[in-house]
Protein backbone atom coordinates (compact mmCIF):
# COMPACT_ATOMS: atom_id res chain seq x y z
CA UNK A 1 0.00 0.00 0.00
CA UNK A 2 0.61 3.22 -0.35
CA UNK A 3 2.55 5.45 2.43
CA UNK A 4 0.32 8.17 3.87
CA UNK A 5 2.22 11.16 5.45
CA UNK A 6 -1.18 11.28 7.53
CA UNK A 7 -4.24 8.85 7.37
CA UNK A 8 -7.07 8.63 10.17
CA UNK A 9 -10.45 7.44 10.17
CA UNK A 10 -13.35 8.50 11.95
CA UNK A 11 -16.58 6.77 12.24
CA UNK A 12 -18.80 9.90 13.14
CA UNK A 13 -17.27 12.41 11.03
CA UNK A 14 -19.57 15.25 12.74
CA UNK A 15 -16.73 14.56 15.92
CA UNK A 16 -14.21 16.71 13.82
CA UNK A 17 -16.75 18.91 12.38
CA UNK A 18 -18.58 20.34 15.20
CA UNK A 19 -14.92 21.46 16.51
CA UNK A 20 -13.71 22.63 13.42
CA UNK A 21 -16.85 24.99 13.65
CA UNK A 22 -16.02 26.52 16.65
CA UNK A 23 -13.08 27.67 15.77
CA UNK A 24 -14.19 28.39 11.61
CA UNK A 25 -14.12 32.55 12.06
CA UNK A 26 -11.52 33.06 8.65
CA UNK A 27 -11.91 31.05 5.67
CA UNK A 28 -8.19 29.47 6.28
CA UNK A 29 -6.53 27.29 8.56
CA UNK A 30 -3.08 25.32 9.90
CA UNK A 31 -3.59 21.58 10.58
CA UNK A 32 -0.63 20.26 12.66
CA UNK A 33 -0.79 16.76 12.91
CA UNK A 34 1.41 14.49 15.42
CA UNK A 35 1.42 11.15 16.75
CA UNK A 36 -0.88 13.13 19.86
CA UNK A 37 -3.24 13.88 17.36
CA UNK A 38 -4.61 16.88 15.06
CA UNK A 39 -4.68 20.34 15.53
CA UNK A 40 -6.61 22.82 13.33
CA UNK A 41 -5.23 26.71 13.94
CA UNK A 42 -7.20 29.85 12.80
CA UNK A 43 -5.89 33.28 13.13
CA UNK A 44 -7.35 36.88 12.74
CA UNK A 45 -5.32 40.32 12.24
CA UNK A 46 -2.15 38.83 14.10
CA UNK A 47 -4.44 39.30 17.67
CA UNK A 48 -6.67 36.27 18.14
CA UNK A 49 -5.77 32.98 17.22
CA UNK A 50 -7.89 29.64 17.79
CA UNK A 51 -7.26 25.76 18.16
CA UNK A 52 -8.91 23.02 18.06
CA UNK A 53 -7.29 19.69 19.47
CA UNK A 54 -8.63 16.20 18.45
CA UNK A 55 -6.42 14.00 20.00
CA UNK A 56 -5.32 10.82 18.17
CA UNK A 57 -8.31 8.49 20.65
CA UNK A 58 -10.84 9.70 19.22
CA UNK A 59 -10.15 8.50 16.12
CA UNK A 60 -10.70 4.78 14.96
CA UNK A 61 -7.01 4.99 12.81
CA UNK A 62 -4.36 7.91 13.26
CA UNK A 63 -0.89 7.56 11.72
CA UNK A 64 1.08 9.98 11.39
CA UNK A 65 4.83 8.74 9.62
CA UNK A 66 6.84 11.79 10.12
CA UNK A 67 6.87 13.48 13.01
CA UNK A 68 4.82 15.89 11.89
CA UNK A 69 2.87 17.16 9.59
CA UNK A 70 1.57 20.94 8.66
CA UNK A 71 0.00 22.45 5.94
CA UNK A 72 -2.41 25.25 5.28
CA UNK A 73 -6.41 24.72 3.85
CA UNK A 74 -9.40 26.39 3.47
CA UNK A 75 -11.28 25.62 6.29
CA UNK A 76 -14.73 26.48 4.82
CA UNK A 77 -14.09 23.81 1.83
CA UNK A 78 -12.87 21.37 4.57
CA UNK A 79 -16.12 21.93 6.41
CA UNK A 80 -18.06 21.79 3.49
CA UNK A 81 -17.03 18.34 2.08
CA UNK A 82 -17.31 16.86 6.01
CA UNK A 83 -20.90 17.70 5.98
CA UNK A 84 -21.68 17.05 2.43
CA UNK A 85 -24.60 14.50 3.63
CA UNK A 86 -25.93 17.26 5.28
CA UNK A 87 -25.97 18.96 8.38
CA UNK A 88 -28.77 17.82 9.83
CA UNK A 89 -28.32 14.29 11.90
CA UNK A 90 -30.93 11.38 12.11
CA UNK A 91 -30.54 9.37 15.15
CA UNK A 92 -28.61 6.29 14.60
CA UNK A 93 -27.14 7.62 11.33
CA UNK A 94 -23.35 9.00 11.21
CA UNK A 95 -20.82 9.63 8.19
CA UNK A 96 -17.73 7.74 8.21
CA UNK A 97 -14.56 9.59 7.42
CA UNK A 98 -11.25 8.66 5.86
CA UNK A 99 -8.64 11.22 6.00
CA UNK A 100 -5.16 10.51 3.44
CA UNK A 101 -2.47 12.82 3.31
CA UNK A 102 0.89 12.00 1.45
CA UNK A 103 2.61 14.68 2.28
CA UNK A 104 3.89 18.52 0.61
CA UNK A 105 2.74 19.64 -2.18
CA UNK A 106 -0.56 16.74 -2.09
CA UNK A 107 -3.87 17.60 -1.45
CA UNK A 108 -5.74 15.94 1.17
CA UNK A 109 -7.71 13.39 0.39
CA UNK A 110 -11.45 12.88 1.94
CA UNK A 111 -14.00 9.62 1.59
CA UNK A 112 -16.95 10.04 3.28
CA UNK A 113 -19.88 7.42 3.34
CA UNK A 114 -23.51 7.51 4.29
CA UNK A 115 -25.89 4.68 3.78
CA UNK A 116 -23.64 3.07 1.47
CA UNK A 117 -22.74 5.98 -0.31
CA UNK A 118 -19.48 7.24 -1.15
CA UNK A 119 -17.62 10.44 -1.67
CA UNK A 120 -14.42 11.71 -2.31
CA UNK A 121 -13.19 15.01 -1.93
CA UNK A 122 -9.41 15.86 -2.60
CA UNK A 123 -9.28 19.59 -1.26
CA UNK A 124 -5.62 21.31 -2.25
CA UNK A 125 -3.20 22.01 0.27
CA UNK A 126 -1.17 25.34 1.09
CA UNK A 127 2.19 25.99 2.00
CA UNK A 128 1.70 26.70 6.10
CA UNK A 129 2.41 30.32 7.42
CA UNK A 130 3.87 31.16 10.82
CA UNK A 131 2.03 31.15 13.53
CA UNK A 132 1.30 33.14 16.47
CA UNK A 133 3.06 32.10 19.45
CA UNK A 134 1.05 33.64 22.55
CA UNK A 135 3.80 32.17 24.97
CA UNK A 136 1.24 31.24 27.51
CA UNK A 137 2.31 29.04 29.76
CA UNK A 138 1.19 28.51 33.28
CA UNK A 139 3.11 29.83 34.99
CA UNK A 140 2.58 33.14 33.85
CA UNK A 141 -0.93 33.16 34.63
CA UNK A 142 -2.15 35.57 36.70
CA UNK A 143 -5.14 35.01 37.03
CA UNK A 144 -7.73 32.08 36.12
CA UNK A 145 -11.37 31.14 36.87
CA UNK A 146 -13.30 28.21 35.53
CA UNK A 147 -16.73 28.40 34.89
CA UNK A 148 -19.57 26.31 34.04
CA UNK A 149 -19.89 27.18 30.30
CA UNK A 150 -24.39 27.19 31.33
CA UNK A 151 -23.57 30.66 32.96
CA UNK A 152 -22.02 32.19 29.87
CA UNK A 153 -23.59 31.26 26.90
CA UNK A 154 -26.33 33.25 27.01
CA UNK A 155 -24.16 36.64 27.81
CA UNK A 156 -22.34 35.74 25.05
CA UNK A 157 -24.95 35.38 22.45
CA UNK A 158 -26.07 38.75 23.78
CA UNK A 159 -23.55 40.29 23.79
CA UNK A 160 -23.81 43.89 22.99
CA UNK A 161 -22.09 44.70 19.47
CA UNK A 162 -22.39 47.98 19.16
CA UNK A 163 -19.83 48.01 21.45
CA UNK A 164 -16.51 48.03 20.25
CA UNK A 165 -14.87 46.66 23.14
CA UNK A 166 -15.37 43.69 25.76
CA UNK A 167 -13.51 44.30 28.85
CA UNK A 168 -13.05 41.82 31.35
CA UNK A 169 -12.20 42.21 35.11
CA UNK A 170 -10.86 39.97 37.24
CA UNK A 171 -9.97 40.49 40.68
CA UNK A 172 -9.68 38.88 43.91
CA UNK A 173 -12.03 41.57 45.52
CA UNK A 174 -15.73 42.76 44.36
CA UNK A 175 -16.77 42.63 41.44
CA UNK A 176 -14.61 39.28 40.96
CA UNK A 177 -15.37 38.88 37.21
CA UNK A 178 -17.28 41.26 35.38
CA UNK A 179 -17.87 41.41 31.32
CA UNK A 180 -18.51 44.85 30.48
CA UNK A 181 -20.04 46.71 27.04
CA UNK A 182 -19.89 49.79 26.47
CA UNK A 183 -22.34 50.51 23.28
CA UNK A 184 -24.83 52.71 21.94
CA UNK A 185 -27.46 52.03 24.66
CA UNK A 186 -24.86 53.13 27.18
CA UNK A 187 -22.70 50.46 28.92
CA UNK A 188 -24.07 47.02 30.71
CA UNK A 189 -21.97 44.75 33.14
CA UNK A 190 -22.11 41.14 34.01
CA UNK A 191 -20.82 40.42 37.46
CA UNK A 192 -20.50 36.73 37.99
CA UNK A 193 -19.51 36.36 42.16
CA UNK A 194 -16.07 33.80 43.17
CA UNK A 195 -19.00 32.04 45.48
CA UNK A 196 -21.38 31.74 42.50
CA UNK A 197 -22.35 27.76 41.96
CA UNK A 198 -20.95 28.66 38.61
CA UNK A 199 -17.59 29.13 39.37
CA UNK A 200 -15.93 25.87 39.60
CA UNK A 201 -12.45 27.41 40.50
CA UNK A 202 -11.28 30.76 41.47
CA UNK A 203 -7.77 31.91 41.60
CA UNK A 204 -6.92 35.71 41.02
CA UNK A 205 -4.36 37.00 42.86
CA UNK A 206 -4.16 40.58 41.19
CA UNK A 207 -7.02 43.11 39.88
CA UNK A 208 -6.76 42.99 35.77
CA UNK A 209 -9.12 44.79 33.97
CA UNK A 210 -8.26 44.34 29.87
CA UNK A 211 -10.68 45.33 26.88
CA UNK A 212 -10.17 43.29 23.57
CA UNK A 213 -11.83 44.16 20.59
CA UNK A 214 -15.32 42.68 20.88
CA UNK A 215 -15.47 41.70 17.14
CA UNK A 216 -12.68 39.43 17.53
CA UNK A 217 -13.75 37.22 20.48
CA UNK A 218 -17.60 36.95 19.23
CA UNK A 219 -17.09 33.79 17.39
CA UNK A 220 -15.66 32.26 20.54
CA UNK A 221 -19.52 31.93 20.98
CA UNK A 222 -19.42 28.75 18.87
CA UNK A 223 -17.08 27.30 21.20
CA UNK A 224 -18.52 28.14 24.18
CA UNK A 225 -21.93 26.99 23.02
CA UNK A 226 -20.50 23.26 22.50
CA UNK A 227 -18.90 22.94 25.62
CA UNK A 228 -19.68 22.51 29.28
CA UNK A 229 -16.66 24.29 30.99
CA UNK A 230 -14.67 27.07 30.44
CA UNK A 231 -11.56 28.63 31.47
CA UNK A 232 -10.48 32.16 31.35
CA UNK A 233 -6.80 33.14 32.13
CA UNK A 234 -5.16 36.15 31.60
CA UNK A 235 -1.31 36.60 31.92
CA UNK A 236 0.72 39.90 32.89
CA UNK A 237 0.27 41.54 29.66
CA UNK A 238 -3.32 41.19 29.67
CA UNK A 239 -3.38 38.31 27.02
CA UNK A 240 -6.02 36.41 27.38
CA UNK A 241 -6.38 32.62 26.84
CA UNK A 242 -9.84 30.94 26.57
CA UNK A 243 -10.45 27.21 27.13
CA UNK A 244 -13.42 25.08 26.53
CA UNK A 245 -13.89 21.57 27.61
CA UNK A 246 -16.11 19.91 24.94
CA UNK A 247 -17.56 16.48 25.12
CA UNK A 248 -18.91 14.75 22.17
CA UNK A 249 -21.89 12.58 21.62
CA UNK A 250 -19.98 9.46 22.36
CA UNK A 251 -18.79 11.28 25.86
CA UNK A 252 -15.07 11.62 24.70
CA UNK A 253 -13.26 15.38 25.74
CA UNK A 254 -12.15 17.32 23.30
CA UNK A 255 -10.39 21.12 23.67
CA UNK A 256 -10.89 24.12 22.04
CA UNK A 257 -8.47 27.51 23.20
CA UNK A 258 -8.68 30.68 21.93
CA UNK A 259 -6.15 33.64 22.53
CA UNK A 260 -6.77 37.41 22.46
CA UNK A 261 -4.20 40.23 22.41
CA UNK A 262 -5.56 42.78 25.06
CA UNK A 263 -6.96 46.18 22.80
CA UNK A 264 -5.55 48.24 25.90
CA UNK A 265 -4.56 48.24 28.91
CA UNK A 266 -6.09 50.08 31.59
CA UNK A 267 -6.24 50.31 35.05
CA UNK A 268 -9.44 51.35 36.60
CA UNK A 269 -12.78 50.03 34.56
CA UNK A 270 -15.33 52.54 33.55
CA UNK A 271 -18.23 52.23 35.59
CA UNK B 1 -45.93 51.01 23.66
CA UNK B 2 -42.84 50.13 21.31
CA UNK B 3 -46.05 49.68 18.75
CA UNK B 4 -46.86 53.27 19.39
CA UNK B 5 -43.62 55.08 19.51
CA UNK B 6 -39.83 55.16 19.39
CA UNK B 7 -38.87 56.78 23.05
CA UNK B 8 -40.02 55.70 25.94
CA UNK B 9 -40.83 58.07 28.97
CA UNK B 10 -40.75 57.35 32.01
CA UNK B 11 -42.41 59.16 34.79
CA UNK B 12 -42.16 58.31 38.36
CA UNK B 13 -45.41 60.01 40.73
CA UNK B 14 -46.98 59.69 43.81
CA UNK B 15 -49.62 57.43 42.91
CA UNK B 16 -46.77 55.09 40.84
CA UNK B 17 -44.41 54.67 37.65
CA UNK B 18 -45.79 56.08 34.40
CA UNK B 19 -44.61 54.23 31.17
CA UNK B 20 -45.62 56.42 28.22
CA UNK B 21 -45.36 56.41 24.68
CA UNK B 22 -46.75 58.88 21.89
CA UNK B 23 -46.40 58.22 17.86
CA UNK B 24 -44.48 60.76 15.95
CA UNK B 25 -47.70 62.24 14.31
CA UNK B 26 -48.85 62.74 18.23
CA UNK B 27 -51.92 60.90 16.83
CA UNK B 28 -51.64 57.82 19.18
CA UNK B 29 -50.97 58.20 22.91
CA UNK B 30 -50.52 55.49 25.70
CA UNK B 31 -49.35 55.09 28.97
CA UNK B 32 -49.44 52.60 31.42
CA UNK B 33 -49.43 53.00 35.73
CA UNK B 34 -48.32 50.29 37.66
CA UNK B 35 -49.26 51.33 41.11
CA UNK B 36 -46.72 51.46 44.00
CA UNK B 37 -48.04 47.98 45.38
CA UNK B 38 -47.05 46.24 41.69
CA UNK B 39 -43.74 46.93 42.94
CA UNK B 40 -41.32 44.94 46.28
CA UNK B 41 -39.98 48.38 46.81
CA UNK B 42 -40.94 51.38 45.72
CA UNK B 43 -39.45 54.64 46.11
CA UNK B 44 -40.31 57.86 43.63
CA UNK B 45 -37.60 59.99 45.59
CA UNK B 46 -37.99 63.58 45.17
CA UNK B 47 -35.94 65.83 48.10
CA UNK B 48 -38.73 67.68 49.66
CA UNK B 49 -42.76 67.73 48.93
CA UNK B 50 -42.56 70.45 46.70
CA UNK B 51 -39.99 69.17 44.51
CA UNK B 52 -41.16 68.04 41.20
CA UNK B 53 -40.35 64.70 40.82
CA UNK B 54 -37.86 63.59 38.35
CA UNK B 55 -39.00 62.27 34.30
CA UNK B 56 -37.30 61.03 31.61
CA UNK B 57 -37.08 59.27 28.37
CA UNK B 58 -35.02 56.63 27.01
CA UNK B 59 -34.79 54.87 23.31
CA UNK B 60 -37.52 52.26 23.52
CA UNK B 61 -34.61 49.79 21.49
CA UNK B 62 -32.63 50.58 24.18
CA UNK B 63 -34.95 49.70 27.40
CA UNK B 64 -36.22 46.75 24.96
CA UNK B 65 -33.16 45.24 24.75
CA UNK B 66 -32.58 44.71 28.03
CA UNK B 67 -35.23 42.86 28.47
CA UNK B 68 -34.17 40.73 25.43
CA UNK B 69 -35.99 37.12 25.67
CA UNK B 70 -38.55 36.87 27.96
CA UNK B 71 -38.71 32.84 28.01
CA UNK B 72 -35.05 33.08 29.25
CA UNK B 73 -36.13 35.99 31.91
CA UNK B 74 -38.47 33.92 33.20
CA UNK B 75 -36.03 31.15 33.70
CA UNK B 76 -33.19 32.84 35.16
CA UNK B 77 -34.42 36.35 36.15
CA UNK B 78 -35.32 36.66 39.81
CA UNK B 79 -35.92 40.58 40.38
CA UNK B 80 -34.84 43.72 38.30
CA UNK B 81 -33.90 47.04 40.35
CA UNK B 82 -34.56 50.43 38.30
CA UNK B 83 -32.82 53.63 39.24
CA UNK B 84 -33.15 56.83 37.72
CA UNK B 85 -29.56 58.55 38.82
CA UNK B 86 -30.15 62.19 37.61
CA UNK B 87 -26.73 63.41 39.05
CA UNK B 88 -24.41 60.35 37.03
CA UNK B 89 -27.17 60.81 34.08
CA UNK B 90 -28.31 57.24 33.94
CA UNK B 91 -31.49 54.76 34.34
CA UNK B 92 -29.79 52.16 35.55
CA UNK B 93 -31.74 48.62 35.32
CA UNK B 94 -30.30 46.20 37.42
CA UNK B 95 -31.23 42.02 36.96
CA UNK B 96 -30.69 39.91 39.51
CA UNK B 97 -30.07 36.31 38.10
CA UNK B 98 -29.48 32.41 38.84
CA UNK B 99 -26.10 31.72 40.72
CA UNK B 100 -25.65 34.94 42.16
CA UNK B 101 -25.15 36.43 38.46
CA UNK B 102 -26.00 40.55 38.24
CA UNK B 103 -26.30 41.97 34.87
CA UNK B 104 -26.67 45.85 34.85
CA UNK B 105 -27.37 48.34 31.98
CA UNK B 106 -26.52 51.26 32.43
CA UNK B 107 -28.64 53.55 30.06
CA UNK B 108 -28.47 56.99 28.71
CA UNK B 109 -31.42 59.59 29.22
CA UNK B 110 -32.80 62.53 28.13
CA UNK B 111 -34.58 64.89 30.38
CA UNK B 112 -37.92 65.72 28.93
CA UNK B 113 -41.59 67.58 28.95
CA UNK B 114 -44.56 66.18 31.18
CA UNK B 115 -46.41 63.81 28.29
CA UNK B 116 -49.93 64.17 28.65
CA UNK B 117 -52.70 63.25 26.12
CA UNK B 118 -55.97 65.48 26.85
CA UNK B 119 -58.62 63.29 27.41
CA UNK B 120 -61.29 62.46 29.40
CA UNK B 121 -63.15 59.10 29.13
CA UNK B 122 -66.26 60.53 31.90
CA UNK B 123 -67.63 63.59 28.65
CA UNK B 124 -67.24 60.39 25.96
CA UNK B 125 -71.25 59.95 24.83
CA UNK B 126 -70.30 56.05 24.53
CA UNK B 127 -68.77 53.19 26.02
CA UNK B 128 -68.16 49.37 25.21
CA UNK B 129 -66.59 46.89 27.60
CA UNK B 130 -65.53 43.69 26.45
CA UNK B 131 -63.36 40.17 27.34
CA UNK B 132 -60.20 41.24 25.12
CA UNK B 133 -60.51 38.40 24.03
CA UNK B 134 -63.59 39.01 21.97
CA UNK B 135 -61.98 41.58 20.10
CA UNK B 136 -59.22 39.84 19.55
CA UNK B 137 -60.99 37.23 17.99
CA UNK B 138 -62.81 39.90 15.80
CA UNK B 139 -59.61 41.74 14.55
CA UNK B 140 -58.04 38.71 13.29
CA UNK B 141 -60.43 38.76 10.47
CA UNK B 142 -58.45 42.09 9.26
CA UNK B 143 -55.36 41.85 6.86
CA UNK B 144 -52.30 42.89 9.34
CA UNK B 145 -51.29 45.66 6.74
CA UNK B 146 -54.89 47.33 7.62
CA UNK B 147 -54.65 50.86 8.65
CA UNK B 148 -57.96 51.57 9.79
CA UNK B 149 -60.43 50.00 11.34
CA UNK B 150 -64.31 51.46 11.88
CA UNK B 151 -66.19 50.62 15.05
CA UNK B 152 -70.01 51.46 14.63
CA UNK B 153 -73.30 50.33 16.47
CA UNK B 154 -76.08 49.29 14.68
CA UNK B 155 -79.36 48.23 14.99
CA UNK B 156 -80.51 45.84 17.86
CA UNK B 157 -77.65 47.21 20.30
CA UNK B 158 -75.03 45.41 17.61
CA UNK B 159 -71.29 46.71 17.33
CA UNK B 160 -69.79 46.44 13.77
CA UNK B 161 -66.33 46.62 12.75
CA UNK B 162 -65.45 46.86 9.12
CA UNK B 163 -62.14 48.06 7.21
CA UNK B 164 -62.10 51.43 6.97
CA UNK B 165 -62.16 52.14 2.54
CA UNK B 166 -60.89 55.72 1.69
CA UNK B 167 -62.84 57.81 -0.63
CA UNK B 168 -60.15 57.64 -3.90
CA UNK B 169 -60.69 53.44 -3.50
CA UNK B 170 -61.72 51.87 -6.52
CA UNK B 171 -64.91 50.20 -5.47
CA UNK B 172 -64.58 47.29 -8.12
CA UNK B 173 -61.32 46.43 -6.66
CA UNK B 174 -61.93 47.04 -3.20
CA UNK B 175 -62.61 44.46 -0.28
CA UNK B 176 -65.36 44.92 2.55
CA UNK B 177 -64.64 43.13 5.35
CA UNK B 178 -67.40 43.48 8.19
CA UNK B 179 -68.66 41.45 11.29
CA UNK B 180 -71.36 42.14 13.57
CA UNK B 181 -71.19 41.29 17.56
CA UNK B 182 -74.00 40.84 19.28
CA UNK B 183 -74.40 43.41 22.41
CA UNK B 184 -74.20 40.11 25.00
CA UNK B 185 -71.12 39.20 23.48
CA UNK B 186 -69.85 42.48 25.59
CA UNK B 187 -69.73 42.83 29.36
CA UNK B 188 -71.71 46.39 29.29
CA UNK B 189 -72.75 48.52 26.41
CA UNK B 190 -73.65 52.10 26.90
CA UNK B 191 -73.89 53.72 22.99
CA UNK B 192 -75.13 56.52 21.31
CA UNK B 193 -77.20 54.70 18.58
CA UNK B 194 -75.65 54.94 15.05
CA UNK B 195 -72.63 56.22 16.27
CA UNK B 196 -69.47 55.38 14.47
CA UNK B 197 -65.44 56.09 14.67
CA UNK B 198 -62.31 55.15 12.30
CA UNK B 199 -58.81 54.60 13.97
CA UNK B 200 -55.75 53.07 13.49
CA UNK B 201 -55.73 49.33 13.61
CA UNK B 202 -51.93 48.72 14.60
CA UNK B 203 -51.52 50.87 17.54
CA UNK B 204 -54.38 49.37 18.53
CA UNK B 205 -53.62 45.62 18.13
CA UNK B 206 -50.56 46.44 20.20
CA UNK B 207 -52.91 46.79 23.42
CA UNK B 208 -55.23 44.15 22.63
CA UNK B 209 -52.13 41.99 22.65
CA UNK B 210 -51.12 42.88 26.28
CA UNK B 211 -54.75 42.82 27.27
CA UNK B 212 -54.99 39.07 26.09
CA UNK B 213 -51.96 38.05 27.70
CA UNK B 214 -53.28 39.96 30.96
CA UNK B 215 -56.52 38.71 30.87
CA UNK B 216 -57.99 41.83 31.16
CA UNK B 217 -61.36 42.71 29.60
CA UNK B 218 -60.77 45.78 27.21
CA UNK B 219 -63.34 48.97 27.80
CA UNK B 220 -63.37 51.56 24.51
CA UNK B 221 -64.91 55.45 25.07
CA UNK B 222 -65.78 57.37 22.23
CA UNK B 223 -67.41 60.23 21.44
CA UNK B 224 -68.15 62.10 17.81
CA UNK B 225 -65.99 60.86 14.77
CA UNK B 226 -62.81 63.37 15.34
CA UNK B 227 -62.74 63.07 18.75
CA UNK B 228 -59.86 60.79 20.55
CA UNK B 229 -61.39 57.09 21.31
CA UNK B 230 -60.24 55.93 24.69
CA UNK B 231 -59.21 52.56 25.45
CA UNK B 232 -59.03 51.31 28.92
CA UNK B 233 -57.39 48.59 31.32
CA UNK B 234 -57.71 48.35 34.56
CA UNK B 235 -56.67 46.17 37.67
CA UNK B 236 -55.28 46.76 41.00
CA UNK B 237 -51.93 47.78 40.29
CA UNK B 238 -52.40 48.91 36.85
CA UNK B 239 -53.87 51.64 34.37
CA UNK B 240 -53.63 51.57 30.91
CA UNK B 241 -54.80 53.90 28.71
CA UNK B 242 -54.24 54.27 24.65
CA UNK B 243 -55.78 57.21 23.31
CA UNK B 244 -56.12 57.28 19.41
CA UNK B 245 -57.04 60.17 16.91
CA UNK B 246 -60.29 59.05 14.88
CA UNK B 247 -61.40 60.42 11.47
CA UNK B 248 -63.62 63.40 11.32
CA UNK B 249 -66.79 62.87 9.69
CA UNK B 250 -66.14 65.20 6.08
CA UNK B 251 -70.15 63.81 4.43
CA UNK B 252 -72.20 63.25 8.04
CA UNK B 253 -74.53 60.39 6.84
CA UNK B 254 -77.85 59.40 9.03
CA UNK B 255 -76.64 55.84 7.35
CA UNK B 256 -74.76 53.47 9.52
CA UNK B 257 -72.04 53.28 8.70
CA UNK B 258 -70.28 55.37 6.69
CA UNK B 259 -69.70 53.41 3.12
CA UNK B 260 -67.89 56.01 0.82
CA UNK B 261 -69.91 54.69 -1.93
CA UNK B 262 -68.88 51.29 -1.38
CA UNK B 263 -71.64 48.60 -0.98
CA UNK B 264 -72.33 47.50 2.37
CA UNK B 265 -73.24 44.29 3.42
CA UNK B 266 -76.81 43.75 5.08
CA UNK B 267 -76.87 43.98 8.53
CA UNK B 268 -77.74 39.96 9.39
CA UNK B 269 -81.26 39.42 11.34
CA UNK B 270 -81.31 38.79 14.93
CA UNK B 271 -81.96 35.07 14.11
CA UNK B 272 -78.90 34.96 11.72
CA UNK B 273 -77.02 32.71 13.70
CA UNK B 274 -80.19 30.11 13.38
CA UNK B 275 -81.33 31.22 9.59
CA UNK B 276 -78.08 30.74 7.50
CA UNK B 277 -79.71 30.16 4.33
CA UNK B 278 -82.16 33.64 4.68
CA UNK B 279 -79.13 35.89 5.06
CA UNK B 280 -77.63 33.88 1.81
CA UNK B 281 -80.70 35.03 -0.17
CA UNK B 282 -80.32 38.49 1.37
CA UNK B 283 -77.08 38.96 -0.17
CA UNK B 284 -77.63 37.93 -3.69
CA UNK B 285 -80.40 40.26 -3.47
CA UNK B 286 -78.19 43.29 -1.83
CA UNK B 287 -77.26 46.19 -4.12
CA UNK B 288 -73.90 45.08 -5.57
CA UNK B 289 -71.07 46.93 -7.00
CA UNK B 290 -69.84 47.34 -10.51
CA UNK B 291 -68.65 44.25 -11.56
CA UNK B 292 -72.04 41.98 -10.55
CA UNK B 293 -73.48 40.29 -7.79
CA UNK B 294 -71.25 39.15 -4.97
CA UNK B 295 -71.48 35.35 -4.64
CA UNK B 296 -71.84 33.70 -1.27
CA UNK B 297 -68.66 33.02 0.07
CA UNK B 298 -69.23 30.64 2.93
Amino acid sequence: GERYALSASLDNARHLSSLLRAVHFQDHATCFATASGLRVTVEDAKCIQANAFIQAEIFQEFSVQEESVMFRISLSVLLDCLTIFGTSSLPGTSTALRMCYRGYGYPLMLFLEEGGVVTVCKINTQEPEELLDFDFCSTKVVNKIILQSEGLREAFAELDMTSEVLQITMSPDKPYFRLSTFGNAGSAHLDYPRDSDLMEAFHCSQTQTNRYKISLLKPSTKALALSCKVSIRTDAQGFLSLQYMIRNEDGQICFVEYYCCPDENISEAEL
Amino acid sequence: LSRIGDELYLEPTESGLSLRAVNSSRSAFASFLFAPLFFQLYEPGGAGPDTELFRCKVHMKSFLGVFRSLPSLEKSVGKCLILLKPRASRLVLQLHCKYGVTKTHNLAFQECERLQAVFDTQSCASRLCAPARVLAEAVVHFPLTLAEVTLGTGPGGKISLRNYVEDEAEPSKTMVTELWLAEDEFQSVAVAPGSHITFCLKEFRGLLGFAEASNLPLTIHFDEPGRPVVFTLDDTVLEVHLVLATLSDLNSNSQSPSTNGVSHLPVPSDDFADDLESYMAAMETSEGGSGGPPSPTF
